[in-house]
């Protein structure tokens, strides 16, 4: 592999300009993975910032014992809407859809997906279901009131409008299923000479066991769906008790598909933190090839533990038994990635530049989320907190602390390169303060409210809970101050900042060896792959003989 | 067996037909057997023979038996995928 090395960005800015048409249609209709990559980016980000502003107007609400600034219906319109923009619209798309889309194909050295249009028409499939969640807000009986959960029978008798925000999740599913299917394909098709499976770089092998939980498990909750729609369109009574139907059956088919779901989340971050802790440990990744089978193990286990969502609902105690140890399975292929990454970092040449801090907050963000995962694993703690606040810790700590860390250092390891340009360093560091401070507050005051007995979904709560939820509100504020201030000070480096060229951070992985920003079709020439992705002795020699050949 | 994918292997009338027939007899001995009392075997039943009846139909109407091997392969892990679920939801439906 021969490496570029670059002192200004390339002039013609690489793909952004290189194919000679400019516009909004050479945006929404490319067939660029890294301007669909882009485009997914801003959408997913935007709804992610939609989210939160709910997420704040709940905590808000929440502030004070009493009605503090809404009512309850509100309020329940509120937590659904804000769960299903942070589930379906920002973290079950989001690191597949911005940057596996962005990198994935440059670090198997391809110049495209396999079905570059049907991966367009993955985002316009994003933007229809989008626009028809959005819509169900305003039509019908108003915002769906539900929970993200749409569970029976509440959702085939409430007025409002759920029928149509699940019509619109049936179609992101569609949309997820296809760049699963596209992504699958291109790193089964169209990897580089000499990218053998063992030299795969980690965060490509996260993306294809995600890939393949979204081809299988997607296609359940569409079918799920449908069948909610047909109960209350219909009167089917599928899940009709009164009818022989089988209310439980709903949350097992949901959860069959919602629990993999959460490794579609999960996996492609643990993919990110795997590229990034290397490049800033400037050591080799420790266990390669357990990392990359763990996660083929975390889809294929994490497939068969859906039940421990359902212990208190009324299944069999034979299912219980079941579901609860398997779910225990699960922690193993987890627990080697963090021990791996923890050994990579063990004797490393750490250096905590931006990327590197969100990296490491995640595992500390994702062990907390992990661990309390087991609390809620074992069949008899989970009787006390099911349904409590502690369940909401829970999630958060490993969606947001977890995949939503991993998407803030995929941003601050990646876009730069794409945009040849980069942030200052100082406000970033101080924003990852602020954040990781008000993040704690937030949400470790929601487990410990969720231990002394404060169940979710209320809008209201007994006096005794007050300071705790005080607390997590000025969290939730400071979390927010932080987050402005990383992302104003991340898109003003963007696009004004000082230039970023070739490789400053010493990534071995080959999206570090092409132009910045990369050209359309991504390498000057065919890249053949000599070392694999964390071989940083390799990659200084090849540094050592481009230098050698360049003449001033 | 297997033909490229690219040629179209065509079925005989006679054949189609036959399958067809095959398929209406099943049918009938899933209505009949609702008849005899079965107790537990009774979802077994049924299932056994709907899935007789998917299989013909996905092997001769849809062509998957003369299709090559890697999709047939990709089928079958669809296929198994979808037991599995299925299974596992009997681990609360039986013992409830
Ligand atoms: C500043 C950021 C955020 C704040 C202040 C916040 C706040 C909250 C609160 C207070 C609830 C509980 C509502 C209740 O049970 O009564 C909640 C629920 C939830 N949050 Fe967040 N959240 C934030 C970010 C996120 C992120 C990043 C995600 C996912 C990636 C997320 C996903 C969810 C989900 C799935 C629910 C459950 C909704 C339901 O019960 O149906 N939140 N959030
Ligand atoms: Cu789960």
């Amino acid at each position: 592999m021969s490496i570029t090395l670059q002192e200004q960005p390339t002039t013609d800015r690489g793909f952004w300009n290189d194919t000679g048409k400019t516009g909004i249609g050479s945006w929404i209709f490319s067939t660029d993975h890294k301007r669909i990559g882009l485009l997914y980016f801003y959408s997913v980000l935007g709804f992610f910032l939609v989210g939160v502003v709910l997420g704040l107007l709940l905590r808000l609400e929440l502030m004070a014992p009493g009605r503090d600034l809404m009512s309850a219906q509100t309020y329940n319109a509120l937590f659904t809407v804000h769960g299903v923009v942070m589930i379906f619209l920002f973290i079950i798309p989001g690191i597949p859809g911005a940057f596996g889309n962005m990198v994935m194909p440059i670090q198997i050295g391809a110049a495209d997906v396999s079905f570059p249009r049907l991966n367009l028409f993955s985002w316009w499939l994003y933007v229809i279901g989008t626009v028809l969640v959005l819509l169900s807000l305003f039509t019908g009986g108003g915002a769906p009131d539900t929970g993200w959960t749409f569970y029976v029978p509440f959702s085939a008798r409430t007025g409002t409008n759920v029928s149509l925000a699940l019509f619109g999740v049936f179609i992101l599913g569609f949309s997820s299923i296809l760049t699963g299917l596209n992504f699958v394909t291109t790193i089964h098709r169209l990897r580089a000479e000499g990218m053998t499976w063992s030299r795969i770089p980690l965060f490509t092998w996260s993306l294809y066991a995600t890939a393949w939980v979204q081809i299988l498990a997607t296609p359940i909750l569409g079918i799920t769906l449908v069948l909610v729609i047909a109960e209350r369109m219909l009167g089917t009574g599928l899940f009709d008790a009164a009818r022989g139907g089988d209310p439980i059956m709903f949350q097992h088919l949901f959860w069959i598909y919602s629990h993999p779901a959460v490794y579609i989340m999960i996996l492609p971050a643990m993919g990110i933190i795997s590229e990034i802790i290397p490049v800033f440990s400037r050591k080799p990744i420790f266990g390669y090839k357990m990392i990359a089978f763990s996660s083929l193990a975390i889809a294929a286990a994490g497939s068969l533990v859906w039940g421990h969502h359902m212990f208190t609902s009324g299944m069999s105690d034979t299912a219980v038994l079941v579901f609860s140890f398997l779910t225990f399975i699960v922690a193993i292929p987890s627990a080697i990635k963090v021990f791996n990454w923890v050994s990579t970092l063990y004797r490393g040449s750490i250096s905590l530049d931006p990327p590197m801090l969100f990296a490491l907050t995640f595992i500390l963000l994702f062990s907390i989320g992990g661990l309390t995962g087991l609390i809620l694993g074992a069949a008899a703690t989970d009787v006390h907190v099911h349904d409590t606040y502690f369940v909401v810790g829970h999630f958060h700590y490993v969606m947001f602390g977890g995949t939503g860390f991993a998407f803030f250092a995929a941003m601050h390891y990646w876009l730069p390169k794409f945009y040849g340009r980069t942030y200052k360093t100082r406000p970033a560091v101080i924003a990852w303060g602020l954040m990781f401070v008000g993040f704690n507050l937030l949400y470790f005051s929601m487990k410990v409210l969720g231990m002394q007995g404060m169940p979710r979904r209320y809008y209201d709560y007994l006096p005794e809970f007050a300071n705790l939820n005080m607390v997590a509100t000025v969290g939730s504020w400071i979390l927010a101050i932080g987050l402005v201030l990383m992302l104003v000070n991340l898109f003003k480096g963007l696009f004004k900042g000082a230039p970023f060229t070739g490789n400053p951070w010493g990534g071995a992985t080959l999206e570090w060896s092409t132009p910045t920003p990369p050209p359309t079709l991504n390498f000057i020439t065919e890249p053949v792959v000599t070392h694999g992705p964390y071989d940083y002795t390799a990659l200084k020699h090849d540094v050592r003989e481009a230098d050698s050949g360049v003449t001033p | 067996m297997t033909t490229h994918s690219d040629e179209h292997h065509i079925i005989s009338y006679r054949k189609l037909t036959g399958i067809w027939l095959i398929l209406l007899v099943l049918t009938a001995l899933t209505v009949a057997i609702t008849r005899i009392d079965l107790g537990g075997f009774k979802v077994a039943g049924a299932l056994t023979i709907a899935c007789i009846k998917a299989g013909l139909v996905i092997a001769f109407f849809m062509h998957m038996k003369y299709e090559n091997r890697l999709l047939q392969i990709l089928l079958f892990v669809a296929v198994v995928t979808l037991a599995i679920f299925i299974g596992f939801t009997f681990f609360d439906v039986l013992y409830r």
